[in-house]
């Protein structure tokens, strides 16, 4: 049987590759309750990675795809809500299955796509790696869900600051940066919150679809469905990968919190927005 | 299906197609949309009445019970939703059996939990020792119904929760004052006139729902996502219908079928809050009364 | 809600014993030609294990039953008494025999094959990336070597895993891989094979079941004498198959 420190040195960066601890993950009655804490802690790297890197890229994608489906334009906004309509009308789980089989079918060696004065070579064979490809369909879905979301928030920029804007003379950018943006982040913050929670909660679904797990590296979630198949025994690593999650929602809580503080303090206190730790659910 | 497909290999394209997508394996890819549609239909009036014990539960004055009744709904809100889609249906399997056993095979001696090996005694097997595949099918879907019933059945709890909250609280004092009791008020003027402000947190509730359908897959369901997988694989020539890998087009056919699904219950509610919006004292029952008048 | 649950639970048992006489569930994975898949023009059961388990039971007087099953979660599922025995193309290995018990194999082990793009380099057995299903004993052999392995679920995934560069090479059964390769008019070959460690391949029974794997055994014994498992094989394993004499 292995010590709790050895387990610790085997498994706490396994899931980063085999060359990062212990070749094989501990099999059948070999497994004891320190390989599931740390293994499963391990897997944890992934669910992190894949969320702030999702939420990072898809929060600014999202500002341009809520502004473009404001837009006046027809031929801007129709696209935008045509995007928006489908990868929130879908499950996440089935965009997986679908976008994995499409990578799939890309040649290896890559894409040529001539641009007249430069071609532009894209590497294919990464999109069918979950750290790339399943990146990919979370940063798309976020950025739908957020881009409805912040849609929701321009349509509700008070009239009044508007105006004030127009009378001090601010225009395009300046206007936007200044008056419509930080009001649509406000007004957002709350429900945007809560997609944040629901996407980190949305990276188990990675590995447990069509991406493969190379080498046995995957999330926290894949790990504790291992245990799970091998011990027959779902009363320890569910309730640890639960608790995991719960820990870091409360970190999401707070650090958006503690933004939304910052998005409301020109406020007067009665008018600032409190996040609500009952929001509605709006996924 | 037709006479003319007992020799696929032979026929042009056209008819290649037809007999191909009326195979038998198609046939069951069909039904198992039905899967989809029967687990939607089990499920929201169950994890409705779950939301509802919730809710009450929350607005209890006993403060246990709304101790509970928070702890339940924080704690499926903290958790992703596939932990328990996959805990509950093998933890209560386990505690059925675990029950059963101590009830029918009280003489045991060994331990129930050898190594990882889960044992109970014969008769206390669920689904039983013999039982048929549609009577184990059966349990899987009950099994997989709950799971579902209890994560929305929070996410509704906390709904409801707000939309009783949401009466105006003079209406309920008013109630009080002609001296209704507590329960009587709920019933008589809370009940009836919450929905219109649960609405919308329903409407987005249901449709989180019929986005995770999807997940029975992972239950060992043969539900639409396994259909779509097996079918699309690559088929040799061992197979009356050899193909390559068609995967990407199965996958398509169902994020079309969920988007259908998805806009059809968002007009679907639409309509619902038009309907439920008459004689309200909102503003949408507002502008409904005045473009009647 | 417990009460309706406690009802529903009595419904089923009663249910059960109704049907209970003699009805073995067979369960396997579906999805592994020759050894068993689903007929794509009947959407039915069919394969060389179905078409043995069946003459098997009539053999042993049982009415049985097939279930279909993940791979991965076959054996636990046996164990919990989803099913009564395997019948899924499964070694008999040691590591195995600690979980589950094993009838007489009524199929020799044959060798295990790497398939590959054609022009693919034999070197990628030791350094490359090799893809297998998980938990076979492929995957364990994979794991043995110093190439990457990389695992799916089934073996359909596998292939396409190779027949779009994810992995270099496939290992797994010849038997499977082979029309794989007859199909592919060259495009993909087999570069090397490796011993499929085990006893060959037999049902899987529960280690408590001692009477039901005795009954499998007789069968088993008994259609080895007729000739009627070796014409099996031939038939659907071609005329280099190992036969039992």
């Amino acid at each position: 049987m292995r010590t709790c420190a050895e387990s610790f040195d085997g498994y706490i960066l396994r899931s980063l590759g085999r060359e990062h601890g212990e070749r094989l993950l501990p099999r059948g009655l070999d497994i004891t309750l320190c390989d599931q804490i740390f293994l499963i802690a391990s897997g944890l790297i992934w669910n992190i990675y894949f969320a702030a890197l999702a939420i990072g890229f898809g929060f600014f994608l999202a500002t341009g795809v809520a502004l473009a489906k404001f837009s006046t334009n027809r031929w801007i906004s129709r696209p935008a809500a045509g995007f928006v309509f489908f990868f929130r009308g879908t499950p996440l789980f089935i965009q997986f299955f679908f976008f994995y089989s499409a990578f799939v079918l890309l040649p290896r060696t890559g894409l040529d796509i001539p641009l007249g004065f430069t071609t532009l070579s894209i590497h294919t064979a990464p999109l069918t790696t979950a750290a790339v490809g399943g990146l990919i369909v979370l940063i798309l879905n976020t950025t739908a869900y957020s881009a409805e979301l912040f849609h929701g928030a321009l349509r509700a920029t008070p009239k009044g600051d508007l105006e004030a804007a127009d009378a001090y003379g601010m225009t395009g950018w300046t206007k936007f940066r200044r008056v419509v943006w930080p009001n649509m982040l406000r007004l957002a913050w709350p429900s945007y919150t809560n997609e944040a929670i629901f996407l980190t909660h949305s990276t188990t679904l990675v590995f447990l679809s069509a991406f493969p797990a190379r080498q046995q590296s995957g999330e926290a979630f894949y790990y504790a469905r291992y245990f799970v198949d091998q011990t027959f025994n779902p009363f320890i690593a569910y309730p640890l990968v639960a608790l995991y999650f719960i820990l870091l929602t409360l970190f999401i809580i707070g650090l958006f919190g503690f933004i939304n503080i910052r998005l409301n303090r020109h406020l007067p206190r009665e008018r600032r927005q409190r996040i609500r730790f009952r929001p509605q659910y709006v996924r | 299906m037709f006479s003319i497909c007992t020799n696929p290999a032979l026929l042009p394209d056209w008819q290649w197609f037809a007999c191909y997508l009326t195979t038998g394996t198609h046939f069951a890819f069909y039904r198992s949309f039905l899967v989809v549609i029967l687990l939607l239909a089990v499920v929201a009036p169950l994890a409705l009445a779950m939301g509802m014990a919730g809710a009450l539960a929350l607005r209890s004055r006993f403060a246990p019970v709304t101790l509970l009744g928070r702890g339940y709904v924080n704690l499926v809100r903290g958790v992703p939703d596939i932990v328990f889609f996959l805990f509950v249906p093998i933890a209560l399997g386990q505690g059925i059996e675990w029950v059963l056993h101590h009830l029918y095979c009280p003489d045991w001696d060994q331990p129930i939990r050898q190594g990882n090996d889960f044992i109970v005694c014969r008769e206390a097997r669920m689904p039983p020792v013999g039982a048929s595949a549609w009577a184990r099918n059966v349990y899987a879907f009950t099994m997989a119904a709950i799971a579902f019933s209890l994560v929305f059945g929070a996410f509704i709890a906390n709904t409801l929760h707000g939309a009783m909250q949401a009466v105006p609280r003079a209406q309920v004092e008013t109630a009080e004052a002609y001296g209704m009791t507590r329960g009587q008020a709920f019933r008589r003027i809370v009940m009836p006139q919450m929905w219109v402000f649960a609405l919308p947190g329903l409407s987005n509730i249901w449709q989180i729902l019929i986005k995770s359908t999807p997940l029975l897959f992972l239950l060992g369901i043969q539900d639409a996502v396994f259909w779509a997988r097996e079918l699309g694989g690559a088929k040799t020539s061992l197979f009356a219908y050899p193909h390559p890998d068609w995967r990407v087009w199965y996958f398509m056919a169902l994020l079309l079928f969920y988007l259908f699904l998805t806009w059809l219950s968002e007009r679907g509610f639409t309509a619902l809050n038009r309907r439920l919006s008459r004689g309200q004292s909102t503003a949408e029952g507002e502008r409904l009364r005045k473009a009647a008048a | 809600m417990k009460k309706t649950l406690f009802a529903a639970a009595a419904l089923a048992l009663s249910l059960g014993s109704a049907t209970a006489q003699d009805v073995v569930r067979l369960g396997t994975e579906g999805l592994y030609p020759p050894f068993n898949f689903i007929d794509d023009a009947t959407g039915e059961l069919t394969g060389f294990e179905i078409e043995l388990g069946n003459i098997l039971c009539e053999r042993a007087g049982l009415t049985c039953e097939w279930v279909t099953n993940d791979w991965d979660t076959i054996i636990p599922n046996l164990v919990a008494g989803s099913y009564d025995a395997i019948m899924a193309g499964m070694s008999i290995t040691d590591a195995r025999r600690e979980m589950i018990a094993f009838t007489e194999p009524y199929k020799r082990a044959s060798p295990s094959a790497y398939m590959a793009l054609e022009g693919t380099d034999i070197s990628v057995i030791t350094d490359g990336v090799i893809a297998a299903q998980s938990n076979t004993v492929q995957a364990g052999l994979v794991a043995d070597t110093d190439a990457t392995l990389l695992e799916f679920p089934t073996p359909d995934d596998t292939i396409s895993a190779v027949l779009n560069g994810e992995v270099d090479a496939v290992l797994a059964d010849r038997e499977f891989l082979a029309p794989f390769v007859s199909d592919s008019g060259g495009t993909l070959v087999f570069i090397g094979e490796a011993v499929t460690p085990g006893d060959g391949i037999g049902m899987g029974v529960r280690q408590s079941d001692t009477e039901l794997r005795a009954t499998f055994d007789a069968a088993i014994e008994s259609v080895k004498e007729d000739g009627t498992l070796n014409e099996l094989l031939t038939r659907w394993f071609g005329e280099d198959e190992p036969l039992f004499d």
